[in-house]
């Protein structure tokens, strides 16, 4: 997928072909909702390269799900189901992070978190680089520490899958849980207009190619699939960030059992 | 020069002609967006700490800092003096470069010296010195117990706390990073 902001690990085969570590099930998932299934989830370990710090690994477990005939809206509460399980696991364990898990989650659209927290409304097209800044120096450290949050609705061209909204097309339905203060989830209603996804990743392997990035292959079966794709959401939730911060942790290193570097 | 992706704790950078440590640093990533390196970094003159976000494709250039072992010979008008004991080069600091060390620095004491692009910018004293004191008030015998505790002058002229059976003329060991008393010195 050509991602502009997730570089891969690549291999070289004995025959001489190049195989990538995934960086994100989805690109094998949705294939299987447009063969006909309903509710699918899987949890796997995916792999991002140049990604190291106390809330990255370059490899870590993912869960992924989707649902088919469900908007985003739906899998905000799929997280307040999961999260709320899980925490209650953990502090059976004895686990006790200064967490307030009680439903219903905030809901922040993200223009109103900017305008907010760094003084600007992102609008549908806002500057990727000042987005990301702000995000993560002025939005992300003003979003609470002891109750979960969900950003949604963002700007139409960081859309990425995600389909655009019915009555308002300056923004896509995507939504990221934040607990602890901390990105856990990223999910959304998904594109399925094959046109308009083929679009996008054109538009993403030029940036790539701008910004001097390898290419990669052309996701020829996932466009395939995505005509058959029925309506559905689907989001991605990093589990070692979920025990980590239901945990207390300080760092990701903590709850992984190996770690390198 | 370094990147974005040098960066990390120790790393010293040089930012508007000033040398900086790398006090504290985090990767951060939105999951959909471009990396962020975020930075507390330590002006190496002035010990001033500020925030930094830097971007993937930020440079820095290094800083060029030397550091050199140098003995303490002695103070005036224009500053702190030492040698180069090697060498015997000598080099001046100003009583700001010179900073909270000067409570626990003594003549002939040996420290070091870091140069930034070949100037003399601070020093750092050993975790541990030795130093006579010069003044105290007569010791209370049998009251080690509990902890009291009274000033003491150090030939330094500084004045710090020790326990109360501390007397005039003895030599205490002090840990200059926290510059507490550490014990007391049998001569």
């Amino acid at each position: 997928m050509p991602e502009p902001s997730i570089e891969t690990f690549s291999l070289t085969l004995l025959d001489g072909s190049k195989r990538y570590l995934i960086p994100s099930p989805e690109l094998h998932m949705k294939p299987l909702i447009a063969y006909g299934f309903e509710k699918i989830f899987q949890i796997t370990h995916v792999f991002r390269r140049d990604e190291r710090g106390p809330r990255h690994l370059p490899e870590f477990s993912l869960l992924e799900w989707y649902r088919t005939g469900a908007t985003y809206r739906k899998l905000m509460e799929d997280c307040e189901d999961l999260v709320g399980r899980a925490a209650m696991a953990v502090k059976k364990e004895g686990f006790a992070a200064p967490l307030d898990i009680s439903r219903p989650f905030e809901r922040i659209p993200i223009r109103e978190a900017f305008m907010k927290s760094a003084g600007w409304d992102p609008g549908p097209d806002p500057d990727p680089e000042r987005f990301d800044f702000d995000l993560v120096t002025q939005v992300e450290p003003s979003l609470s520490r002891t109750r979960p949050v969900f950003l949604y609705d963002y700007p139409a061209a960081l859309a990425s899958l995600a389909r655009l909204k019915n009555d308002d097309p300056n923004v896509s339905e995507r939504a990221e849980l934040y607990l602890g203060g901390i990105e856990i989830a990223n999910g959304f209603t998904e594109l399925t207009d094959h046109d308009e996804q083929s679009r996008r990743f054109r538009e993403d392997s030029r940036l790539r190619k701008k910004l001097g990035l390898s290419e990669y292959p052309w996701p020829k079966d996932f466009l395939q699939a995505l005509m058959h794709m029925p309506p559905c959401a689907g989001m991605a939730l990093g589990i070692d960030r979920l025990v980590m911060v239901l945990t207390g942790a300080q760092a990701i290193d903590d709850v992984v059992s190996f770690v390198e570097g | 020069m370094y990147t974005a992706s040098d960066l990390r704790k120790g790393l010293k950078i040089v930012l508007d002609g000033q040398p900086y440590i790398v006090s504290d640093f985090e990767f951060s990533k939105p999951g959909k967006g471009q990396a962020l390196y975020r930075c507390k970094l330590k002006n190496m003159v002035t010990g001033y700490t500020m925030d930094r976000t830097y971007r993937s494709g930020d440079k820095f250039e290094p800083a060029n800092l030397d550091e050199l072992h140098m003995q303490f010979l002695y103070k005036d008008a224009e500053g702190f003096h030492f040698m180069d004991t090697v060498k015997f080069d000598q080099v001046a600091l100003s009583e700001e470069q010179v900073g909270d060390a000067k409570n626990f620095l003594k003549e002939n004491m040996e420290v070091d010296v870091l140069f930034f692009d070949g100037n003399p910018i601070s020093i750092s004293l050993p975790i541990f010195v030795e130093l006579l004191v010069t003044w105290a008030e007569p010791g209370i015998k049998g009251d080690t117990a509990t902890g009291a505790t009274k000033p003491v002058t150090l030939e330094t002229g500084h004045v710090i706390q020790v326990p109360l059976f501390i007397e005039q003329g003895e030599i205490l060991k002090i840990d200059t990073r926290t510059g507490q008393y550490v014990e007391r010195v049998k001569k």
